[in-house]
């Protein structure tokens, strides 16, 4: 079973896409761009759609989803955290 | 790919997939005697909206040029118009009557509403019985307008159900098809990948001009980082987090292959085949009704949470790849592509499945949102009424 996709190899968050996903499961995830897969540890539970973080990220960083640039971390996020509107912000308006 | 498809070919030489009667009020006050007229003359459909007094400038230009694109979209055979005043009626009439498809005009004042029911149901029942016997014809995939705009989106939405569509598109453009995308401000982030795609320095800088327009006016109104609009709350609950990643999604509907060729303003007619971006709201109904008034004939809708939106004579086909959207909401999904995210299809076979969806809707067989009734017509206001 794919837990999750990823765009870009380089991305740090990736995206589940199925429902259950809870903390102590080793997700299965999805590169599309390059159709092949890798394996990372959940630590919380995370429903279908939302992301969870790739890597060890601090406030300021940028957050990249399709090999772009999609928003800065404003709350620490630990590899395999749930990674969302409460620890990542905007960069416009 | 199959490369003809059966469609009604109107007057003007466009290709309609539905074969509508509509009854249209030029104004709100107009709405309870078309609805009449829809109510006494079977097949006749009726398109309700809330303005159409008092406006002024560029706002009335397009509420005319909105109501005038519906009435000339080769979806809809025959046109009643129905107005309080003769002369902004007959404005409507008078542009429908440019492709040559039949249209009458009915004023309300000195009339009152029981004499122009029932000389606008006369009419309807005239038109209604004429485009019955309307005939498809054979025709081109290149005489085929397809639209796109996706709501409701999740993170779904960017990795299965809007790539699905710019497989589609991809594969449409090469047929010179006539496409459009837009929703502006839904590109903010990504903006400089749709510049990169356009055709060329004039084409970019146009739709750059548009861009940086519509971020004014977000500039000017805000009162937060539109974090409560902008993804929108069901967005945010899909897992999209700011407007940077739903753009990135958005922007999977114009492909890896499409060439931006050119822009138009809310409602403007193309001029040419190929991909057009269309300066618009990304708020659902308000954009499909503009693809409607531009001319466009099918319309691919992705959606990730589930939005339920139609419209009176464009078909909007669902996409979505949201496996519990799937699951939940059946009944407004017309194609499943969840199966793009378990690696059970590749993106080709989805973007096909699409257009295997798109040539059955092109034929006749109704949408959800067809079955189901949604006909929402949502005209853009730019500004209050004087």
């Amino acid at each position: 079973m794919i837990h999750c996709v990823l765009h870009d190899p380089g991305d740090s968050v990736a995206v589940v896409v199925v429902e259950g996903v809870t903390a102590g499961t080793t997700l299965t995830g999805l590169i599309l761009d390059e159709d092949r897969t890798i394996t990372l540890p959940c630590v919380q539970d995370i429903p279908l759609g939302h992301k969870v973080a790739l890597k060890d990220m601090a406030p300021g960083d940028t957050v990249v989803k399709y090999g772009v640039d999609i928003g800065k971390v404003v709350a620490r996020i630990a590899r395999g955290q749930h990674a969302h509107v409460h620890n990542i912000k905007t960069k416009r308006w | 790919m199959q490369k003809t498809f059966w469609g009604y070919r109107r007057e003007n030489g466009r290709v309609g997939v539905r074969n509508h009667v509509i009854v249209l009020p030029v104004d709100d006050l107009a709405n309870a005697a078309c609805e009449a007229v829809a109510h006494n003359i079977k097949g006749a459909l009726a398109i309700p909206h809330p303005y159409g007094r008092l406006q002024f400038g560029a706002d009335l230009d397009l509420h005319f040029r909105t109501l005038i694109g519906t009435g000339s979209n080769p979806n809809v055979a025959a046109v009643v118009v129905i107005g309080i005043e003769d002369q902004w009626t007959q404005k409507v009439v008078d542009g429908i009557k440019a492709t040559g498809k039949p249209v009458a005009g009915f004023g309300i004042e000195l009339h009152g509403d029981h004499d122009t029911i029932m000389r606008a149901s006369k009419a309807a029942r005239e038109f209604v019985q004429w485009a019955s016997e309307r005939q498809r014809v054979e025709c081109e995939l290149k005489d085929l307008w397809v639209s796109t705009k996706c709501g409701e989106s999740d993170t779904t939405s960017g990795c299965g159900a809007n790539p699905t569509v710019g497989d589609a598109f991809d594969k449409l453009y090469a047929e010179g098809c006539t496409l459009v995308f837009g929703e502006t401000t839904e590109l903010t982030g990504g903006e400089q990948i749709v510049a990169a795609r356009c055709r060329n320095d004039q084409v970019r800088a146009q739709f750059m001009a548009m861009f940086d327009r519509y971020q004014q006016v977000i500039d000017r109104h805000k009162t937060s980082d539109l974090s409560d609009s902008q993804p929108t709350k069901g967005n945010i609950a899909g897992g999209l987090t700011t407007i940077e990643e739903k753009a990135l999604g958005n922007i999977q509907k114009i492909g890896k292959k499409c060439i931006v060729d050119g822009v138009i303003d809310k409602a403007e007619v193309p001029t040419g085949p190929g991909l057009w971006f269309m300066d618009s709201s990304s708020a659902a109904a308000e954009m499909v009704t503009l693809c409607a008034a531009s001319g466009y004939v099918v319309h691919f809708f992705p959606t990730g949470q589930g939005n339920v939106i139609g419209n009176p004579i464009l078909p909007v086909i669902k996409i979505c790849a949201n496996p519990r959207t799937v699951r939940t909401m059946s009944e407004h999904i017309d194609v499943d592509t969840s199966g793009l995210l378990q690696r059970e299809i590749t993106m080709s076979e989805a973007g096909d499945k699409l257009l295997a969806m798109m040539f059955r809707t092109v034929a006749g067989r109704l949408t959800a949102a067809e079955a189901l009734g949604h006909r929402e017509f949502v005209l853009t206001r730019l500004y209050e009424s004087a």
